[in-house]
């Protein structure tokens, strides 16, 4: 630099710092940037900076000034002048040692400061970065900085110019990022955040810009960031701005989807199926890539070709297909499962393409299915390998049966079916199927049968059914006797959910009958394992609802005689875990609901041996459950509540069974309001929301009824409210008493019931968010700040 | 290097291997799978097996029907069961220096070999393998001779008459050197002729080579082998496991760097996951006691019978079968729950440290405390007056043609309550089943193999990487049920060579190196010369020594002196005659260099010619030729010695000697 410029230097950077001398003319201060910038084009600018400190001074010296008092355009022109000497790599070392940087671009910066809001600021601050953003150093900061957010927003800036400088900013270090690879990734994932978020029409210029750099990305072999370059694909391609643009989008995709590998296609075929509006070309093809990996499958292993169009379409490509699925056992395992997935998740959608090939899909997954517990027999030697990888596979297995079981809705699968339970018969069989197979499998099994085109007749299950149960029936005998629980307890779950469904058909009730299932359960009931009992529980209650549990007369196991609602019982009042506790009340409160022959016996005495065990339990969710056993059994005494809406059709009321005082002498008789009241004031909340609403159902069936006399001796309710008091605080031990109907009506009357349903329903953290409690918390850590010091002197 | 191989059995193996001067057998297993063509020996008396019809040629003769009996379409020999033995044409089992056994099954033919072929070896084994082989061996040895048979049927076995029989008796092979089961006398006798090892412990053979057992994982006591000289390794790979069961896990890291690797005794049921089939087990049996059926498991009295009593430990309270009692019933039941307690070092860790406790390493001791399981040596006896239904039975022999299994089979046959459930992989359940037809009993078939798989295998080649791998037929193809399943045969670079039966296989690898040690005076009398940079030579003169397949350099005797002494003439008479040493030389001759030293010499009119191999330097005036090649030189003059060692005292400027 000239030494005269150098010797003028300090004293004009005095005068720019100092706030009170206003710079008149802005267009002074671009031309000296232009200076600045043919000084620093010309040598280096560390140098520069070394020997004229005075412009570091400025710089700290704007940072430093209080935000209100700095001119925007020395700040403007500080940010430019920053980013002209941060181009060169040493110099932005340099600036950075003394986090000058960080304060001039970071979030800390003039970003949070009141002057942001002039554009001059803004377009400076971008300017700036453009500058910086030459070298990866420039880029890593950019990144870490914030400032790309910070980017982001500013495209959608009112000022023209600072939002298509921020645009070209954002291509630059895309630009940029492209000829490092490693950023490519960086760079990508950036763009996608952008398109996602970002509908405005510019960005339609922005994908202008980069189309042919993707375009130039696709060139290369292998694509580099190809997961990335998917994702920004498919971002771009749900922007709306692109909905009815022709921009190449759809071309670039199409070639992409040809030379991506199998694995990488699948997620980008998967994404432009799901799009609303995409050429019809372009979603077969991406079917045709999506699909190719199952045709490759049954090519491979079945001697008929199959339904001719979609085999011949996919055929070319396939190759490369063949040989990532053969290349080695992980690959093919991965392309499979993946495959599978992307099938699964395209399937319920309406925009899957039309006409879906079922049956092609279905023998597939029969085949899979085949190929993983080594009963396929391939004709050709890639059956052969493909039968060597698969073997034993449980990943692809698990696949293929969830796969399967989303299959099970198809009209076009019915030829299949025998093909379908035979595989399934045959996963459920086979000792080698791990318990999550099973678990599948048993999940597969169970959407086909409740899928069975059941015709108008309810008796007839068609033609597969018996057949099919004859034979799962010992299968799931087996299994229920399994030594691991995992699978005990799988079995039980497709037994309630089958019984549930098929318990009144004839040939489930035959088969179910005639086999030995209905007597395992009951022995499962006392497993070891709580999780296996719980099941048993719901098993045998739905068994029970249908009148299918056993009915043996066998010696052997004495607990039968004493009844299943006995052995429930037992369970209830004995059980060391909550979970077959909790089976146990929902089995009761079912059957209450469905009037179960043994509870219709006697109703009040169930309802009152029930509810004894369940007030003692430890277990919240027993207690809740219980409460909704009463709730059935009001229900059931009282009638449907009110309809809260004026509208709703009124059901015919059902009469009480007897006068209204003699129907609350009977409840309190059962402990059914003490069980009630001591659950308002639950611990738990559940428990006390649910009394609380029991409480206002019992309020409101019995408001209307004014045939009772209104207390007229308030002393009574006195000592009721006096006793539920003490509960509230704690003191439980105390009895309520017998409280006759007049008194409990004052005591339900007297009770703030909404108060305390607006006061539970209040989130439990409601305490923890208050101010109150901020305060509190932050006296609490001064405090413990304190004995902290105290304690290390 | 050679091997023979006896036996066509994969799992059962019985190979030789000559290697150096010694001759080793690998193994003597005995196929038992020839039983299954003859009728069960019941241990009460069955009408229903006296009852069956003879078997008569299609054209009604009936010269047979004592010796063929038909049973539901399958024709049974009607005789004391006969084994297959090991070939015993191929060589000379005299020969035979030692018989290495590496677990208790690969042992049952060792009476046959050690008592009737003139063998006068050692038998190498590991404690366990001695002790419960002993016990398999008293176990079949019981169950053949307590039931008596006086028929030995010989007839069928005429070439002639065995091609007129159905399958599979048409169809068995070498039934003519089918023998009767050994005596007790017998197996003692071989057996005193086992030394026993331990793992890693190393055994000279005569010098010549040293081998090693090593833990196999698959059994108490079970082992591979190495095999090696100084400078060839030869591993033998039979019966591993690589899972965790209850012996010492198998011992791979040893197993690097051989030559060769024989490979035997893989799982016999490569599709099966021993996991999945004992829950399979489980779940069978405890359906069938929850209905009131009784279980019957054909078994040995040893090996997996271990773990399924582990297994049903933990599972018999679980699934509400703690009332069911648990039979044991063979000869030797006791003493193979009790051996399996005290052999604590040949355990797996786990097993091991539950000693120092202490506790018994296996929990079947709690359930014999607790009563749950109950042994016997036969039905007969005590059992009878303990017997309680439903019940689970454990007993022999798996191929249910002797043993008390066949009483139980007999018994519970009828109903379909019960259930036989099948654990051990030797024999096919369906034959072995074959002449309890019809059958209403259930029949599940869990094979429990723990021995390596395809899988295993081929990670465990790339991991020791041998440079050739022999392996019986059987591995080098897929079984013949799932030809398509590539996977399921070994697949290695280079292929592995197969053998089969009664085949001689040279083994690809040649000797190279043999060790010779150099005696210490010996080696201090030597002065290496540098003859390049970094390579030293030095001469040596000695007497080569060889004794018992080691070899000595030893210093040469001083010349012989003219003694009197008797006895260093005796001495002096065995020592080959020593001549007086002369140097060795080493070098090139420069041609032009020693054309000049000649010149000096006085040598005039002097030629150089040029030849293929070297020069020819000319000395026209003395008529001498001196011819200098790479690796000789020649001094040709014609009779004039004189001139012969000038000349040859100047060539010998030109080298080094020492």
């Amino acid at each position: 630099m000239d030494p005269e410029c150098s010797r003028l230097l300090p004293a004009l950077c005095a005068v720019l710092a100092d706030p009170s001398q206003a710079v008149a003319d802005d267009t002074c201060l671009e031309k000296l940037l232009d200076w600045f910038k043919t000084v620093t084009e010309a040598g280096s600018s560390l140098l520069l900076l070394q020997e004229n400190p005075c412009l570091v001074d400025l710089l700290s010296h704007v940072l430093d000034l209080k935000p209100q008092d700095v001119s925007p355009r020395v700040l403007s022109f500080s940010l430019c002048l920053a980013g002209t000497f941060a181009a060169q790599e040493d110099c932005f070392e340099y600036l950075q040692q003394g986090q000058l940087l960080l304060g001039l671009f970071g979030e800390a910066g003039p970003l949070s400061w009141a002057a942001w809001s002039v554009p001059t600021v803004r377009s400076g601050w971008i300017r700036g970065l453009r500058s910086l953003a030459q070298h990866p150093s420039g880029l890593h900061f950019l990144g870490n900085s914030g400032a790309v957010d910070a980017l982001f927003s500013l495209q959608g800036d009112s000022s023209l110019f600072v939002a298509s400088a921020a645009s070209q900013l954002l291509v630059h270090v895309l630009a940029l990022s492209m000829q490092a690879a490693p950023q490519v990734t960086q760079a990508l994932n950036v763009l996608t955040t952008t398109f996602g978020r970002c509908h405005s029409p510019w960005t339609e210029v922005l994908w202008g810009q980069l189309s042919p750099l993707v375009a130039h990305l696709l060139e290369s072999d292998p694509i580099p960031a190809a997961h990335s370059l998917v994702d920004l694909l498919l971002s771009v391609a749900r922007s709306p701005v692109f909905a009815s643009a022709d921009c190449g989008l759809w071309e670039t995709m199409a070639r992409m989807l040809s030379c991506l590998s199998p694995t990488q296609a699948g997620s980008l075929a998967l994404g432009i199926l799901k799009l609303q509006h995409c050429p019809q070309a372009l979603r077969s093809q991406a079917f045709r890539v999506l699909l190719q990996p199952l045709v490759c499958i049954l090519r491979a292993t079945t001697q008929a070709p199959g339904p001719p169009g979609l085999l011949d379409e996919t055929s070319a490509g396939s190759s490369m297909m063949v040989d990532t699925l053969l290349s080695s056992k992980s690959a093919c395992v991965g392309l499979l499962c993946q495959t599978l997935a992307h099938l699964e998740e395209l399937q319920p959608l309406p925009q899957r393409p039309s006409p879906w090939p079922q049956t092609l899909l279905v023998e597939a997954a029969v085949i899979i299915l085949q190929l993983c517990d080594g009963s396929a027999v391939p004709s050709s030697s890639e059956g052969g390998r493909l039968c060597g990888a698969l073997a034993g596979c449980s990943r692809v297995q698990r696949a293929a049966l969830d796969f399967l079981g989303t299959l099970s809705q198809g009209i076009s699968s019915r030829e299949l079916m025998p093909q379908v339970f035979a595989v399934l018969l045959e996963t459920l069989e086979s000792p080698a199927s791990s318990p999550m197979v099973l678990k599948k499998a048993f999940q597969a099994t169970l959407r086909w049968l409740l899928d069975l085109p059941s015709p108008s007749s309810c008796l007839d299950l068609g033609p597969h059914a018996p057949l099919f149960l004859r034979e799962l029936f010992p299968v799931l005998q087996k299994r229920l006797c399994s030594p691991c629980w995992e699978v005990r307890d799988s079995a039980l779950e497709f037994l309630t959910h089958l019984t549930a469904c098929w318990g009144g058909e004839a040939d489930f009730r035959e088969a179910l009958l005639a086999s030995e299932v209905p007597k395992l359960t009951w022995q499962l009931l006392r497993d070891p394992e709580s999780y296996v009992r719980a099941s048993a529980v719901t098993a045998m209650g739905q068994l029970s609802s249908q009148g299918l549990e056993a009915v043996s007369e066998s010696p052997g196991h004495p607990e039968v005689q004493q009844g299943l609602i006995g052995e429930l019982l037992h369970i209830l009042s004995m059980d060391s875990e909550g979970f077959p506790r909790r089976a146990v009340v929902r089995v009761f409160t079912e059957w209450l609901r469905d009037s179960h022959a043994d509870v219709a016996r006697d109703t009040e005495w169930f309802v009152a041996t029930v509810l004894q065990m369940v007030s003692q339990d430890l277990d919240w969710e027993v207690r809740a459950q219980g409460l909704e056993l009463v709730r059935v059994f009001l229900v059931q005494t009282l009638g449907q509540p009110n309809p809260h809406c004026p509208y709703a059709v009124t059901l015919p009321k059902v009469t009480p069974p007897g006068p209204l005082p003699e129907v609350l002498r009977t409840l309190c008789q059962l402990q059914i309001i003490d069980f009630a009241f001591r659950a308002l004031f639950d611990c738990d909340r559940p428990v006390a929301q649910k009394a609380c609403d029991l409480l206002l159902f019992l309020r409101e069936k019995t408001a209307p009824c004014s045939g009772l006399q209104e207390p007229g001796n308030s002393s009574d309710v006195t000592s009721v409210e006096a006793t539920l008091h003490r509960w509230q605080a704690g003191e439980q031990s105390q009895p309520l008493g017998n409280l006759e109907p007049e008194e409990l009506l004052a005591a339900l009357r007297s009770l703030d019931l909404e108060g305390f349903q607006g006061r539970l329903a209040e989130s439990s953290d409601h305490v923890e968010k208050s101010p109150q409690s901020l305060l509190q918390d932050m006296l609490a850590t001064v405090a413990v700040l304190e004995e902290n010091v105290a304690d290390c002197y | 290097m050679k091997l023979y191989c006896l036996s066509g059995h994969p799992t059962l193996p019985c190979n030789i291997l000559k290697f150096k001067s010694t001759t080793i057998m690998l193994d003597c297993g005995l196929d038992m799978t020839s039983t299954l063509n003859f009728l069960p020996l019941p241990l009460v008396q069955s009408p229903r097996l006296c009852n069956l019809p003879g078997w008569s040629l299609k054209d009604g003769n009936a010269f047979l029907d004592k010796e063929l009996k038909e049973c539901s379409g399958h024709v049974f020999v009607d005789s004391v069961p006969e084994f297959c033995l090991p070939e015993t044409e191929l060589i000379d089992l005299s020969t035979v220096d030692v018989i290495l056994i590496s677990n208790y099954h690969c042992m049952m033919a060792l009476p046959y070999i050690t008592e009737h072929t003139g063998f006068t070896g050692t038998v190498y084994a590991t404690e366990p393998t001695v002790q419960i082989g002993r016990l398999l061996m008293e176990e079949l040895v019981n169950f053949i001779e307590r039931v008596p048979k006086a028929q030995s049927a010989s007839l069928w076995k005429n070439k002639d008459i065995q091609r007129l029989l159905p399958s599979p008796l048409k169809d068995a092979v070498e039934v003519s050197t089918w023998r009767r089961c050994y005596t007790m006398q017998e197996v003692n006798s071989a057996l005193s002729k086992i030394q026993l090892v331990g793992y890693s412990q190393k055994i000279e053979l005569f010098g010549a080579v040293q081998v090693t057992p090593l833990s196999s994982g698959y059994a108490l006591g079970s082992s591979n082998w190495i095999i090696q000289s100084h400078y060839e390794k030869v591993s033998y790979v039979s019966g591993s496991s690589l899972l965790t069961t209850h012996p010492q896990p198998m011992d791979q890291a040893s197993l690097k760097n051989s030559d060769v690797l024989v490979l035997t005794g893989l799982t016999q049921i490569p599709t099966a996951n021993p996991d999945g089939m004992v829950g399979e087990f489980c779940s069978n049996l405890a359906l069938t006691v929850r209905n009131g059926g009784n279980v019957l498991v054909p078994c040995y009295p040893s090996g997996v019978i271990y773990d399924l009593l582990e297994c049903l430990y933990q599972y018999i309270d679980s699934a509400g079968l703690s009332s069911v009692p648990f039979y044991f019933i063979s000869p030797v039941a006791n003493s193979s729950l009790e051996f399996s307690q005290i052999f604590a070092e040949w355990l797996c860790h786990n097993k091991q440290s539950k000693v120092y406790l202490p506790e018994p390493p296996f929990p079947h001791a709690e359930l014999i405390q607790t009563n749950k399981l109950k042994h016997y040596p036969s039905i007969h006896g005590d059992f009878s007056n303990d017997f309680r239904q439903p019940c689970v039975v454990f007993t022999g022999h798996p191929s249910l043609r002797f043993g008390d299994v066949v009483h139980f089979m007999e018994l519970w046959g009828k109903s379909s309550l019960n259930t036989v459930i099948f654990t051990e992989p030797d024999f096919s359940y369906l034959e072995a089943l074959a002449p309890y037809q019809p059958l209403a009993m259930k029949c599940i078939y869990c094979p429990i193999d723990t021995r390596l798989n395809f899988i295993q295998v081929s990670k465990l080649l790339k991991e020791v990487q041998p440079l050739h791998v022999v392996c019986p037929e059987q591995y080098t193809q897929p079984p013949p049920a799932q030809s398509h399943r590539m996977d399921l045969m070994v697949d290695c670079q280079p292929p592995p060579m197969a053998y089969r039966r009664a085949e001689v296989l040279a083994l690809p690898f040649k000797r190279r190196y043999e060790k010779i040690e150099i005696m210490p005076e010996l080696a201090d009398s030597l002065v290496p010369m540098e003859i390049k940079p970094g390579i030293s030579l030095a001469t040596v003169s000695a007497v080569l020594h060889t004794k018992d397949n080691k070899h000595v350099l030893q210093p040469p005797p001083r010349p012989a002196q003219p003694t009197s002494s008797k006895k260093r003439k005796r001495v002096s008479e065995d020592v080959p005659d020593c001549k007086v040493l002369k140097p060795l030389l080493s070098g090139s001759i420069p041609v032009e260099q020693f054309v000049q030293t000649l010149e000096k010499h006085g040598f005039s009119d002097i030629k150089v010619e040029d030849t293929a191999k070297g020069h020819i330097v000319l000395l026209q005036e003395a008529e001498t030729l001196i011819q200098i090649e790479e690796d000789s030189t020649h001094i040709i003059c014609d009779n004039d010695e004189m001139l012969r060692v000038r000349l040859r005292d100047l060539v010998l400027k030109f080298l080094q000697k020492f």
